[in-house]
């Protein structure tokens, strides 16, 4: 399907065109090159984000303490939340003049924004929503793995005369990391994948600012039912995310964490 | 000495509690933000500034959802896809799983992971074409059939590691017995891998209810879900905030409700891959 010039619209039937669709991702078409690059900025943005900030939280919560499965029950329900409920939240939060997100910040005496109604700071704001919803992931995961670190190198450590963050850089980071790196990959792959979010509260917009490849693909097939050219971005999509997850899970195995 | 140093625990138990409200206020403020929006009338619900405690309280945003809309429908909708997909998705999944972790079967859990890395959207195209040509655009079968390929492979990857520790000595024993291979699955296996079972049961559910990508293509009139009724709904109502704070409440709180219950067999589910290695 890849292979062919087919319009599901128009009359004429599926027409075989080779690699033709293939060398216009490639070369002829800006929009794909920087739905790519957009997609994989959002996704280093997000993640980045997710991880610092579910490992600072991991860090701070991990100890016995009142409310501690209250906690527990607050980091899931981002999580396991309507995506589709969430951005339509979040759309109304955003407003630019009605919305109480601008409302704080102008409290806190900052300039409002104009969050996904700007082409400057639409991505920005999605990953925002992006970072509300799954830094917990990172934090559950980052918990599980601080309970079950072993004692002893801290007290080496202590007896050694290291710093609280000496013990945490050469000790706390090694231990978690496999556990991290797990997590980070995980939520890596998923948030190449965001479409929801997008596509409930930007549409690609504005002026395409938000358009990742997941959104310039379905709006390729299903918007401009273009169906022979959105198969083969579906393609290049499906190889180069299959070739990153594999490389990724060799150096996993090979690399001795 | 004992005061000052009973002093300062308090001031560093104060500012431990003080930095994870910080840290917890954005997941509570949405969540609060989505339901007091849902009960505010319409002037109050774009009122600027924003009122945060004071509102007067009104249902009007929920009488206008149910009818305007058919929502019961809808919800129904969401419900039978959801279960469908859940129910079909263990019993593939399930003998799938003890099968890749009893006989170490290590390229499939790899055909596995592949099929929960590929993005949804590389599917959904020919996904489009078949269910067209087939005619089963707009029926329950092709939303559960295509909703499954986002519960399986959790099904799957989390059972897998459930069915590794069951001790095979056990299982051995039981064949010893004389009992079948799928005896010693279904009467051995299975009870001891319950709480699995209920973990990858409720994400799967959770994650077909939530889907919008595979629904908004191949749902129909009759058997539109939640979310894209939700996201039609956007179109319309762009002003009305009341009625769409509601509909998002009434969508998520279902899943909000179960998270609640069953919240150590989500947090199993999620971070299972990770955790144990």
């Amino acid at each position: 399907m890849s292979l062919q010039e087919w319009f599901v619209s128009s009359l004429t039937p599926p027409r075989f065109i080779g690699l033709a669709n293939y060398w216009k991702i490639l070369l002829g078409d800006p929009r794909f090159r920087e739905a790519v690059a957009r997609t994989v900025y959002f996704t280093v943005l997000a993640v980045g984000a997710e991880t610092i900030l579910g490992l600072a939280m991991a860090l701070l919560f991990n100890r016995e303490f009142w409310g501690r499965g209250v906690l527990r029950t607050l980091a899931i329900l981002p999580m396991v939340a309507t995506p589709t409920a969430i951005g339509l939240v979040f759309v109304m939060m955003y407003h630019p003049t009605l919305g109480v997100a601008n409302y704080l910040l102008t409290v806190v005496g900052l300039s409002p924004f104009r969050w996904t109604y700007s082409s400057q700071t639409a991505l920005y704001a999605l990953a925002l929503v992006d970072v509300w919803q799954w830094t917990p992931l990172i934090m559950l995961i980052a918990l599980a793995g601080l309970a079950s670190l072993p004692r002893e190198p801290y007290e080496a450590a202590h007896i050694d005369g290291a710093s609280t963050l000496e013990a945490f850089w050469h000790i706390t980071l090694p231990l978690l990391r496999p556990a991290l790196v797990v997590a980070v990959l995980f939520r890596a792959i998923d948030a190449l994948k965001t479409f929801d979010i997008i596509f409930i509260m930007t549409q690609g917009g504005p002026a395409n600012s938000s358009e990742t490849v997941n959104i310039l693909l379905f709006n390729q097939a299903f918007s401009y039912f273009n169906l022979g050219y959105a198969s083969s971005m579906a393609v290049a999509l499906f190889a180069v995310v299959l070739g990153a997850s594999l490389i990724l899970i060799k150096v996993r195995r090979t690399a001795s964490w | 000495m004992v005061r000052r140093g009973g002093a300062r625990r308090l001031l560093a138990t104060a500012g431990f509690y003080g930095l994870a409200v910080l840290f917890m206020l954005p997941t509570i403020f949405v969540f609060y933000w989505m339901i007091t929006l849902s009960l505010k009338p319409q002037i109050e619900a774009t009122a600027y500034p924003p009122s945060f405690v004071r509102f007067s309280v009104s249902m009007a945003g929920y009488r206008e959802v149910f009818t305007k809309y058919p929502f019961l429908l809808y919800t129904w909708n969401s419900l039978v896809v959801a279960a469908g997909c859940t129910a079909l998705g263990l019993a593939i999944g399930l003998p799938a799983a003890y099968s890749i972790a009893r006989w170490r079967q290590q390229r499939l859990a790899l055909a596995i992971l592949v099929a929960r890395i590929i993005p949804g959207i590389a599917y959904l195209i020919p996904w489009y074409i078949f269910f067209r040509r087939l005619r089963m655009v707009d029926t329950y079968g092709a939303l559960i059939l295509t909703h499954l390929i986002v519960g399986l492979p959790i099904i799957i990857w989390v059972m897998i590691s459930f069915f590794e520790d069951v001790p095979a000595d056990l299982e051995d024993a039981a064949l010893i017995d004389g009992c079948s291979y799928f005896g010693v699955f279904w009467r051995i296996a299975l009870p001891l891998v319950k709480p699995g079972i209920v973990a990858t049961a409720i994400l799967s559910f959770v994650f077909s209810w939530n889907n919008f990508l595979f629904s908004v293509i191949l749902a129909g009139r009759e058997t539109r879900t939640l979310p894209i009724a939700v996201y039609n709904m956007i179109s319309y109502e762009e002003i009305n905030w009341g009625t769409l704070a509601a509909a998002a409440t009434l969508i998520t709180l279902p899943v909000l409700l179960v998270a609640l219950v069953a919240q150590r067999h989500i947090v199993t589910g999620l971070t299972f891959g990770a955790v144990k290695q």
